[in-house]
């Protein structure tokens, strides 16, 4: 998780992603910061986000995605 | 001759009315519907006496936005669009570049608008305005006395001082520029655009302007959808669309999420992307989801009137052979200059510079830097002739097309736009409690790295960024250091910056 916070705070320092839970709905991450995210997340963690898993419900939270990483490196 | 820009439109009003010219896919309008509101809204600029001034468009990315864009041309005015993404204070220097007389808005933004200094210009909603009687005589009799050097639109690019640059073209470089890239790509009356760029940039001409030449049609895809890979493929193949010209961080976004294992484009032919670097792993997957497809890579700066070159991708590329510029279209030239003001030999580098009527007005209310960058063409001194130097290094391969190798200055392409690193650094520079900053670009993290001295904390410099730059421009990470590297003539030295980032 610490790992995942600190890719998220690298965007954006000013965001507590600890609280958060509608970072989509309220546009705090646009779809540049989902591109380079997921290229990061795939290489930190070693696991393919595929399209599949690009839905607004993966990203509204740290929680979320890491939920989605844990689930990925599960299946691997 | 054609001599504006709407000349098009008036004929294919006539021959396919309702027919949709531009939907999101939930608000359309079809090219009598687009006809009408563009009359009103330009029987209303002109009936307020504005005539050749720049008119504000600031509204979201829509058919209704179009419509505002065309009656403000209709009114003998040129457009200067800008957009709720751009922050505040950016939105001011324009606002305060142009003077415009007239802010157009629509219920998104008209509050927003209602906070700035507009001096003696005035907010107004789009919707109270289109509607306006149309003035036919007015409007004919601003018709013929259209001059096709007037500019059409205003758009404002990233400055290395702070300073966004607002660049003019007029009806002619427009007109031109459309007739060859329709040519070249191939544009008809079924071509079905899916639009991907915002609105405020040259890039939408592609879509915007021969959707009238042929009486064709274009969607203006969501923005969000350019999150979401397998919403977006859907959304093309609703829609039947089967022209894209996208940026190359869009195009891979699609394919690097391996989209095409789940859905797979439909209808789409025509393929052209620009200004970046295509990397081959994901293009070759574009190629082999669509083999039919024809893929053109385009090139070309702002200040050239949209694209300048292309190069229709039929054969096997290497792979780490870059995606060549290839020629200029026809009626422009390329001179490749080198450090001498002369043409670059075979294999040798020179600095890309533009010639033709594709060369736009130059910088709005900016002469200075407009000297800088529009000059006389060196190869000849008999008469007055302006070509653009562009800053990018070039050179020729050996089939003779032209190879993008690299910028003269610390201009980058970031998800497929322009920004000048020296305009995020000087608004670094302003804020107080920061001593000294400096951005790197990590190419391969496709990241803005902002250095700094001072005493804020990276969090409380992004809060302060936001106020003053574009979304786009943000860094993408902010390190703090005790002290910034200087090279031994006392400037900062950016190469051991990155070094040490990289090493890091």
């Amino acid at each position: 998780m610490e790992e995942l916070l600190s890719i998220l705070n690298d965007r954006h320092p000013d965001i507590d992603f600890t609280t958060r839970e509608h970072l989509i709905d309220e546009a705090v991450l646009d779809s540049m910061d989902i591109v380079s995210m997921v290229q990061e997340i795939a290489e930190t963690f070693d696991v393919t986000i595929t399209a599949r898993d690009i839905k607004p419900e993966n990203f509204n939270s740290a929680k979320a995605l890491y939920a989605l990483i844990q689930r990925l490196q599960d299946e691997e | 001759m054609q001599h504006n820009v709407l000349n098009d439109l008036r004929t294919v009003v006539k021959r396919k009315p309702d027919k949709i010219a531009f939907s999101n896919g939930t608000d359309s309008l079809t090219f009598a519907e687009l006809d009408r509101r563009r009359n009103g809204v330009g029987s209303y600029i002109a009936g307020c006496g504005i005539r050749k001034k720049p008119v504000v468009v600031f509204m979201r990315k829509s058919p209704a936005e179009v419509a505002a864009f065309f009656g403000v041309i209709t009114a003998g005015c040129c457009y200067v669009p800008i957009d709720e993404e751009m922050p505040a204070a950016r939105i001011q220097l324009i606002l305060d570049n142009v003077r415009s007389p007239l802010v157009i808005c629509d219920d998104h933004t008209m509050e927003v608008a209602r906070s700035f200094e507009l001096g003696e210009g005035k907010a107004v909603l789009y919707s109270d305005i289109a509607d306006t009687p149309v003035d036919e005589p007015l409007l004919e009799d601003i018709y013929r006395h259209a001059i096709d050097t007037d500019p059409i639109y205003i758009v404002f690019t990233s400055g290395s001082t702070g300073i966004p640059k607002g660049v003019a073209a007029c009806h002619r470089s427009v007109l031109d520029y459309v007739e060859q890239l329709s040519e070249a790509l191939d544009f008809n009356e079924d071509t079905v655009f899916g639009s991907q760029t915002p609105l405020y940039f040259d890039a939408c001409l592609k879509e915007l302007y021969p959707t009238l030449k042929f009486g064709a049609t274009t969607y203006l895809i969501p923005k969000e959808l350019f999150s979401l890979p397998v919403n977006l493929v859907e959304y093309l193949n609703q829609y039947k669309i089967n022209t894209i010209c996208w940026v190359v961080s869009a195009l891979t976004m699609v394919s690097a999420f391996d989209t095409f294992s789940v859905v797979k484009p439909a209808y789409l032919h025509t393929v052209a992307f620009g200004s970046e670097v295509f990397p081959m792993k994901q293009f070759r997957r574009w190629r082999e989801a669509l083999p039919n497809a024809v893929f053109t890579n385009l090139y070309g700066p702002t200040e050239g009137t949209g694209m300048c070159c292309f190069y229709r991708v039929d054969r096997e590329l290497a792979d780490g052979e870059p995606i060549p510029i290839g020629k200029p279209f026809p009626n422009r030239e390329v001179l490749l200059l080198n450090s001498d003001g002369q043409l670059a030999g075979p294999g040798e580098e020179g600095e890309i510079c533009i010639r033709g009527t594709a060369v736009t007005l130059g910088y709005y209310n900016d002469p200075e830097r407009t000297r800088q960058a529009y000059v006389q063409n060196p190869l000849q001194s008999a008469y007055p002739e302006l070509i653009y130097k562009t800053g990018d290094i070039g050179k020729y391969n050996a089939d003779g097309d032209l190879v993008f190798v690299s910028r003269k200055d610390y201009q980058i392409k970031h998800m497929g736009h322009r920004i000048e690193l020296g305009e995020i650094e000087v608004s670094a520079n302003m804020l107080p409690d920061v001593r000294m900053a400096a951005c790197i670009y990590d190419t391969n993290r496709k990241k803005i790295v902002l250095f700094y001295t001072g005493d804020l904390t990276p969090a409380e410099i992004t809060v302060q960024l936001k106020t003053k730059l574009p979304r786009y421009m943000l860094p993408g990470k902010t390190v703090q250091l005790d002290m910034l590297p200087f090279t031994a003539n006392g400037k900062i030295d950016r190469v051991a910056l990155k070094k040490q980032y990289e090493g890091a």
